[in-house]
Formats: C-alpha cells, sequence, structure tokens
C-alpha cells in the first residue's frame, strides 16, 4: 500500500504556483498554515492574500489536484482567517523571485503598512530610486505602478499590507 | 422584546455584508468609463476589494447559521428581492458623476476604517478576524478617496461645485451609516460592535476637517432619509435586476 508522509505534502505544495504571480509558490507566498495527515487523507489550512483576491479559489483547486498526483484519497482545504496573512510572510528566496520577475517585493513593515507605504522604491531594471508610484491600484490587487524617472521605464511592486 | 444575540448577530452580519455587495456593484459600474486610464484600473481596485469583504461577511454569516459559505452566499446575492436587502439607501443609488462616486465612496470608507479599526477589539472571535484582516486593505482606499477629495475640492471651480453638490445630496443618506437598529443594541453592550454614536462623532472630526482642508463644507442637513434597513428606493430593484440576470437566468448552473 502507498503511503504518503507529511514532508512530500509539503514538498508538493512548493510547487504549487500562485496563478497570478506564477515565479512564486504557496509556501514562498507564505500561505499555508498547517498540514494534517491522516493515512491518505491530507487537509491543508490555507489562508487568503487580499480577501477579494480571485487566485484564491484556483489555488485551492490547484491544491488538490497537485496532491491528488501524491496518491492520496482525500484533499480536504480549509481557510483560515487569523492571524492575518501580511506580506511580511513572503520568504526571502520569494522576495528574490519576485525581484527577478521585474515585480518589487514589499518592504517589511512589522504589522504597520502605513509605515512604508511613502518608502521610496527602487527601479528592478536599472536601481534608481528616482522613482514615482502613478498608482496604487494595479492590474491585480497586489499590484502598485511605478514609473522610474531614470530609466523611464513603467513597472509594478506588490502592495504592502 | 430584546431579539436573541445570535439573531442581531444574523441581521448585524447580513446589513453588513449588503452594504459592501451594492457598493461594489455601483462601484464595478464604472469599469471602462472612468476619466482616465489609472483611474479606471483603481476604481475596479477598489469594487474588487469591497466584493471580498463582502464575501467575508456573507462567509461569517453562513457559518453562523450553519450553512455552506459559497452556496449560502449566492443564494443571499442572486436569489433575494429588494425588499430582502438590508443594506442603506447611500449605497444603492445610481453612481451619478464622477464626484458623487468619489464623495460616497470617501464618506463611506473613512466611516468602515473607524468601524474596523473597534471591530478589531470585538467581543466575537470571527469579528474581530475579519476586522483585521480588512482593515490592512481599507487604508488604501481612504488614502486614495481623500485624495479625489482634495483634487476635486482644490481644482477647478466646477469641480468644486460638484464635490459640494454631490456632498450636499449624500450628506442626508450618510447619516444612515451610524444608525442603531434596535437589535444592535444588544451587540453594543456586549462588546461586539461599537456604538454607532461614538463612531459618528469620531467620523464627523475627520470628514469634517479633510473637506475643510479641501475647500468644501460639510452640510448640516441630516433629515429625510429613513433610518430603517428594510426600506429602500427603487433603484436597489433596478441595481438587482442587473447583477442578479445571469445567475437567475440558470439557477442550477455551477460556476
Amino acid at each position: 500500500m502507498a503511503t504518503v508522509s507529511v514532508e512530500e505534502v509539503w514538498q508538493a505544495l512548493d510547487e504549487v504556483m500562485d496563478p497570478e504571480i506564477p515565479v512564486l509558490s504557496l509556501i514562498e507566498l507564505g500561505i499555508v498554515r498547517g498540514v494534517e495527515l491522516d493515512g491518505l487523507h491530507a487537509c491543508v489550512r490555507i489562508t487568503p492574500t487580499f480577501s477579494g483576491c480571485p487566485a484564491f479559489e484556483v489555488m485551492k483547486v490547484d491544491i488538490v489536484a497537485r496532491l491528488r498526483k501524491l496518491g492520496l484519497d482525500a484533499v480536504e482545504v480549509k481557510t483560515s482567517l487569523s492571524p492575518a496573512w501580511t506580506t511580511d510572510s513572503i520568504s526571502e528566496q520569494g522576495r528574490a523571485k519576485l525581484h527577478s520577475y521585474g515585480l518589487v517585493p514589499p518592504p517589511r513593515h512589522a504589522g504597520d503598512p502605513e509605515l512604508v507605504i511613502s518608502e521610496a522604491v527602487r527601479c528592478p531594471r536599472c536601481g534608481s530610486s528616482q522613482t514615482s508610484r502613478t498608482n496604487s491600484f494595479g492590474p491585480t490587487l497586489c499590484r502598485e505602478i511605478y514609473v522610474c524617472r531614470n530609466c523611464r521605464e513603467p513597472f509594478e511592486g506588490f502592495k504592502p499590507i | 422584546m430584546t431579539p436573541h444575540p445570535d439573531q442581531a448577530l444574523s441581521d448585524w452580519l447580513l446589513a453588513s455584508a449588503d452594504d459592501e455587495m451594492v457598493l461594489a456593484h455601483r462601484d464595478s459600474e464604472w469599469t471602462g468609463h472612468a476619466p482616465i486610464l489609472e483611474e479606471d484600473i483603481a476604481f475596479a481596485n477598489l469594487a474588487l476589494d469591497e466584493m471580498g469583504h463582502a464575501s467575508l461577511w456573507f462567509g461569517a454569516l453562513a457559518e453562523l447559521r450553519g450553512e455552506d459559505r459559497a452556496e449560502y452566499t449566492d443564494r443571499l446575492v442572486f436569489f433575494r428581492s429588494a425588499q430582502e436587502f438590508r443594506n442603506i439607501q447611500m449605497v444603492e443609488l445610481p453612481r451619478g458623476d464622477w464626484a458623487f462616486s468619489m464623495v460616497r465612496q470617501y464618506l463611506f470608507d473613512e466611516a468602515e476604517l473607524l468601524r474596523l479599526a473597534r471591530l478589531a477589539h470585538s467581543q466575537s472571535e470571527p469579528i474581530a478576524q475579519i476586522a483585521v484582516k480588512v482593515q490592512k486593505e481599507e487604508i488604501y482606499h481612504v488614502r486614495h478617496t481623500h485624495a479625489w477629495i482634495r483634487r476635486l475640492g482644490l481644482g477647478t471651480e466646477e469641480s468644486r461645485q460638484r464635490c459640494q453638490a454631490a456632498l450636499d445630496e449624500l450628506w442626508p443618506f450618510a447619516q444612515q451609516l451610524f444608525s442603531t437598529e434596535e437589535g444592535a443594541k444588544v451587540l453594543v453592550r456586549d462588546g461586539i460592535v461599537p456604538d454607532p454614536t461614538e463612531v459618528r462623532l469620531a467620523w464627523e472630526g475627520v470628514v469634517g476637517k479633510n473637506l475643510t482642508e479641501s475647500g468644501l463644507m460639510a452640510p448640516t442637513a441630516h433629515e429625510g432619509v429613513p433610518l430603517r434597513r428594510d426600506e429602500h428606493t427603487p433603484h436597489l430593484t433596478s441595481l438587482l435586476a442587473e447583477m442578479q440576470s445571469v445567475a437567475r437566468t440558470e439557477p442550477s448552473a455551477v460556476w
């Protein structure tokens, strides 16, 4: 009879990507809160990022599909709201991936995003700090739009919450 | 007769969810029609945020009633009639001009942010959890809509006039944001929701100051709008006819 370990489940979850930021796994995004395994029955607890993010439902479906490939009989995905997700939960590895993807990682704020909302952001292309935010809202709920005054290119940043 | 606390909580959750849902729909009507591209993107995001907040409140209501979150939310949103909605009238009014929609969103957001800060300490664990989460997103709304109030108020004579006209029209409706339903008193007593009168005073302080700094005047007229949430304008009926039309065409469809 096939057996599956908790480590294998975590590893598989690290291969499920955020559908809106496909370079980032759900582990790197920091939304997986726990894995329980009872024989071939897995229960994964995840927490939403932005309340209205449509990707959240897709993630649930993707988790079930990926874990079933391990040979699990049943996969349950539960949502827990507390403690609320913050952009500080994105791992260092995740931040590095966001940067090379061209999306400026959210500045760490230790619980008060208002502290960093006005912080200068460096252009991911030329590294200049001569940038301006042109919109606090972008193509997805988690992104803001900037323009670099040095290389004149627009770019996006991850919105700190 | 004092209503059962669970019934009072149920009513309160439904009212909060309906406010966000109906406002989200009105906001989404600007998608593709906002004055500039950046604003089109921003307002669509605001609408989606409000819809997300609505789904959290609907979800908490489903849990309280022992219903399935997704199925119950769809049932409430798409298969109730206008008489069964418990949103305030301010959010169901047609979107009007840009100033009207911005002023409405601003007045609503300031009230919501103040309320959430207090709800974060609610004696009800599910409410406190939602409040902590939503608060972080609302900070961006208030920054955005407050900037628009300044821009319109201190912009041209026409933008100031339109903004003031919107304020004058919306002000009486905004009072409903702080109306105390009979049943909610038990929730205030138990520390589950904040005292609406205290929230109103805080709101008048911050909104009054920001309006003055934007060259606008806070109106004084309060009368004319009912404080009960089961009375609606005919605008809600037409809004629902549009919002519910697809779901009602094929009620058994799986989305």
